[in-house]
């Protein structure tokens, strides 16, 4: 039956040609339009660590009151988006999750071994050894510096797979040094590819810029008094000059992140949260009483906006285009089955029940939707090349098509398309055999 | 003309008419809030930065390590700078225009106020500053080499002897227009600051839609340091005309003549630094405008293909009103007429929609409110589209023979 129908649909498609063509361009343009800002939506939206979203959670405590008075003063509910170093060591101190790390961007040259080579900038990530089993980095070789690392504030670093290939030719560079700043370092490991995107952890600072490319202990970075290349925020008066001072100022430059496992560990750590802060506030720090929050992947994404209000303006433009375009095509389905009024009275005569028709004119659509979803699936396609140049580089890494869109293009098409023809078809089924066949 | 037959005939095609209508009405929301994003992402692509672009370049240069002598380095580098051929003027600074990144400080007009009186972006400069950046000075002075020290990173919190301003914030603190010789406060750090001057324009780094320097895009200090930092900082070089290229090449060459032992991350002239800081705003315009083009294709093409339905469905009615009488023009302006009631249904729609759209958008992206002539300008535009397209099917209509009365029945 359904070979039938198909046959019927196709044949009945190439008599009115002009109609068809319309009718396939409008469903394709309009899925093509609408499948390109979905495809840097669904990336920008996406979730960049799936397998443990709900178990890692950033931290934020009001550390500047409800009197602050700095230059962005926090959002509505007084919290900032990142923590002072005098909490981050609080908090590494009581190491109360499961993992935790607190983490900052930095940035030095590196000198390349071969004096003919000039130096280069590499983005620095300072973070504690727990980083890299929180969010699951991959390594190519070698592995995480130890927490011994961590407390002796070891010369060590963790490289990634781009600055391995180009300082050490891809070849396994565990044990090697490189130099940063004039100092010394020891590869430990290699990370494998990791562009979590949006770069969740730290969101604030080029939340779809790239990852970096050396990442060493926070300590160290301390010492070395490697300053914060991503925002600083003060609060009123800064208090002593120099890198000391900063470190001892309510200046909030740190991303903390703790993995609580399960749901008593969550409530667990809100809890002791809530206890750090009551302390700071009998240590007289704090002139206000606890106010923390944490937040999971999910939650702070949201929090934080990371998807830009363009791509939302392009998504909502374009769905609103596949809606005419689809209006569209339903008028254009109209006008064609109505033509055929009498084609379908001499089925219905013939012994066709009206569930019959229904089916029929339905498969006709879904054919129709079908060819949109295949020329959509090409425009779009072009439609992101088109994106990639003329968009910035932050977006356009954002503009890689995946199996799953293919699937969601074609399966929109279809749908959107027979959902359009449910009206003309319910009208081809309430065509009169008797008043067709007189009208003949 | 009779509306009332065309009126009882479109009852007949309810469902038609409606969907051409629902089309035109989403058309012309989505059209005129598309134009209005243009016009203003077009605008803001367009402000002026107050420097003279068109001969600035500038140079993104940062230290290997921490070196003891950065400060020789940096003035050994602008000596260098200043004295090569084609070049007028250079100076040093944490951060340019257009840039993205740099430092914002809140200023007050008494110590220990609550709320800041304005937000200032900061940049540090010499006595070169002005020059280099080719900035029109209008009130007070510049600095003179008195002024200017060093300044070693962000943590070290010295306050400037002075500083020169922007029109813009002179006119946010003091709206007397009696800025110079006034002080002010920073919310960072103690003692008040006089401000020494005032430059016409001087726009902040931030320069993305909606972005953090949209709160106060023109609200700029200079503050007289020179930037002894491990950070990355800039040289901004003011080239006589015409020598721009050639400064291009010739800079970062001398530099490296000077010492290897830095990172030269770019050397990019304004126009440059513009299109890039501009691109996902001139990119959204072409998106828009492609979408709205194909819109309104997708629309005419809409309207062309169901009133030749109309046409091809009635052609025995046409067949007969012609042979009472009716002439060829009486024909297409039925079409037209009919098209003209259901656009300007649709357009009255539309023009609710188009502005309940932008409301949300408002709310939603603290977008600005819809200028009202852009929902007019959509409404004509839907209105000649729907003329435009529906005039091939009425032509062919119009040229149904009147014999065809006769001979069907």
């Amino acid at each position: 039956m359904f070979n039938y129908y198909f046959g019927l649909a196709i044949r009945s498609l190439r008599r009115n040609i002009v109609l068809t063509v319309l009718m396939i361009a409008a469903v394709g343009v309009g899925i093509g339009a609408s499948m390109t800002t979905l495809t840097v939506f669904r990336a920008m939206d996406s979730d960049p660590i799936p397998e443990k979203s709900r178990q890692l959670f950033a931290v934020q405590i009001d550390n500047w009151g409800p009197n602050a008075k700095g230059v962005g003063t926090g959002d509505s509910e007084h919290l900032q988006e990142q923590i002072s170093y005098i909490d981050a060591t609080g908090l590494m101190n009581a190491r109360a999750a499961h993992r935790q790390s607190a983490m900052y961007v930095s940035g030095a040259a590196l000198t390349p071994a071969n004096p003919d080579v000039l130096p280069f900038q590499v983005q620095i990530r300072a973070a504690y050894a727990d980083f890299f089993g929180m969010f699951d980095t991959p390594f190519l070789m070698g592995g995480p510096w130890s927490a011994a690392d961590d407390k002796g504030h070891a010369d060590v670093v963790v490289i990634s797979r781009e600055l391995n290939d180009k300082v050490f030719s891809g070849a396994n560079s565990v044990g090697k040094m490189v130099n940063l700043d004039n100092h010394e370092y020891r590869v430990v490991g290699v990370m494998g590819s990791w562009e979590p995107v949006p770069k969740f952890y730290d969101l604030n600072n080029n939340a779809y810029g790239k990852s970096a490319e050396v990442y060493l202990p926070f300590t160290r970075a301390i010492d070395g008094q490697m300053q914060s290349w991503g925002n600083n925020n003060c609060n009123g008066k800064v208090g002593e000059p120099g890198w000391e001072g900063r470190l001892r100022s309510e200046c909030v430059w740190l991303q903390f992140w703790a993995e609580l496992p399960t749901a008593a560990d969550v409530e667990h750590y809100r809890v002791f949260l809530n206890n750090y802060a009551s302390d700071q506030q009998r240590l007289g720090r704090f002139t206000w009483p606890a106010h923390t929050r944490i937040r999971d992947v999910r939650e702070w994404l949201v929090y934080q906006h990371a998807v830009s209000t363009e791509v939302r303006i392009l998504v909502l433009v374009s769905f609103s285009f596949l809606l005419v375009c689809l209006l569209n095509a339903m008028g254009l389905m109209l006008a064609k089955i109505m033509g055929r009024a009498g084609d379908i009275g001499v089925r219905r005569a013939l012994g066709a029940s009206r569930r019959a028709i229904f089916g029929q004119c339905l498969i006709e659509a879904a054919v129709v939707g079908l060819a949109g979803g295949l020329l959509g699936l090409f425009l779009t396609a072009l439609g992101l090349m088109g994106l990639r140049s003329l968009l910035s580089e932050e977006v356009t890494r954002l503009t890689h098509f995946s199996p799953a869109d293919i699937t969601i293009a074609v399966m929109l098409a279809v749908l959107a398309t027979t959902l359009a023809g449910l009206y003309p078809t319910w009208r081809a089924a309430q065509v009169q055999p008797a008043w067709q066949l007189k009208a003949q | 003309m009779e509306f009332r037959p065309i009126i009882s005939a479109m009852r007949r095609n309810k469902i038609g008419a409606i969907l051409i209508a629902v089309q035109m009405a989403i058309t012309l929301a989505i059209m005129c809030n598309a134009l209005f994003i243009i016009e203003q992402r077009v605008a803001l692509s367009q402000r002026p930065t107050g420097a003279d672009e068109a001969n600035v370049l500038f140079i993104r240069n940062q230290w290997v390590g921490n070196p003891p002598d950065a400060s020789a380095r940096l003035q050994g580098d602008l000596a260098a700078l200043r004295a090569l051929p084609g070049v007028q003027d250079a100076f040093a600074t944490n951060s340019v225009p257009m840039s993205g990144g740099g430092s914002t400080e809140g200023l007050n007009l008494h110590e220990d106020q609550k709320d800041a009186t304005a937000l200032a972006a900061l940049y540090f400069g010499d006595e070169h500053a002005i020059a280099a950046f080719g900035l029109k000075l209008v009130a007070g002075r510049n600095f003179n080499s008195g002024d200017v020290v060093d300044k070693v990173g962000y943590t070290d919190l010295k306050s400037p002897t002075g500083i020169i301003v922007t029109r813009v914030l002179a006119d946010k603190l003091f709206p007397g227009g009696n800025a110079v010789g006034q002080s002010v406060y920073g919310v960072a750090r103690s003692g008040r600051t006089p401000i020494i001057g005032i430059v016409d324009r001087l726009q902040v780094p931030w320069v993305s839609a909606g972005g953090w320097g949209s709160k106060f895009n023109d609200s700029s200090m200079i503050e007289p340091f020179n930037f002894v930092s491990v950070f990355p900082f800039y040289y901004v070089v003011h080239t006589q005309p015409g020598q721009l290229n050639t400064v291009l090449q010739s800079a970062p060459k001398k530099l490296f003549d000077i010492s290897r032992a830095r990172v030269i991350e770019k050397t990019e002239t304004m126009t440059a630094a513009r299109a890039e800081a501009y691109k996902d705003d001139k990119g959204l315009v072409v998106i828009l405008s492609v979408v709205c083009a194909a819109l309104l294709a997708v629309t005419a093409f809409g309207i062309v293909g169901l009133t030749s339905y109309w046409v091809a469905q009635r052609r025995r009615q046409i067949g007969i009103r012609r042979a009472l009488g009716a002439t060829r023009n009486a024909i297409v302006q039925y079409f037209q007429t009919e098209n003209l009631l259901i656009a300007g249904a649709g357009a009255a729609v539309g023009v609710a929609l188009a502005v309940s759209l932008n409301l949300w958008m408002v709310n939603a992206f603290a977008m600005q409110r819809l200028n009202t002539s852009y929902a007019l300008i959509g409404a004509i535009v839907v209105l000649l589209l729907g003329q435009a397209a529906v005039l091939w099917p009425a032509l062919k209509a119009a040229s149904i023979p009147p014999a065809l009365a006769t001979r069907a029945a």
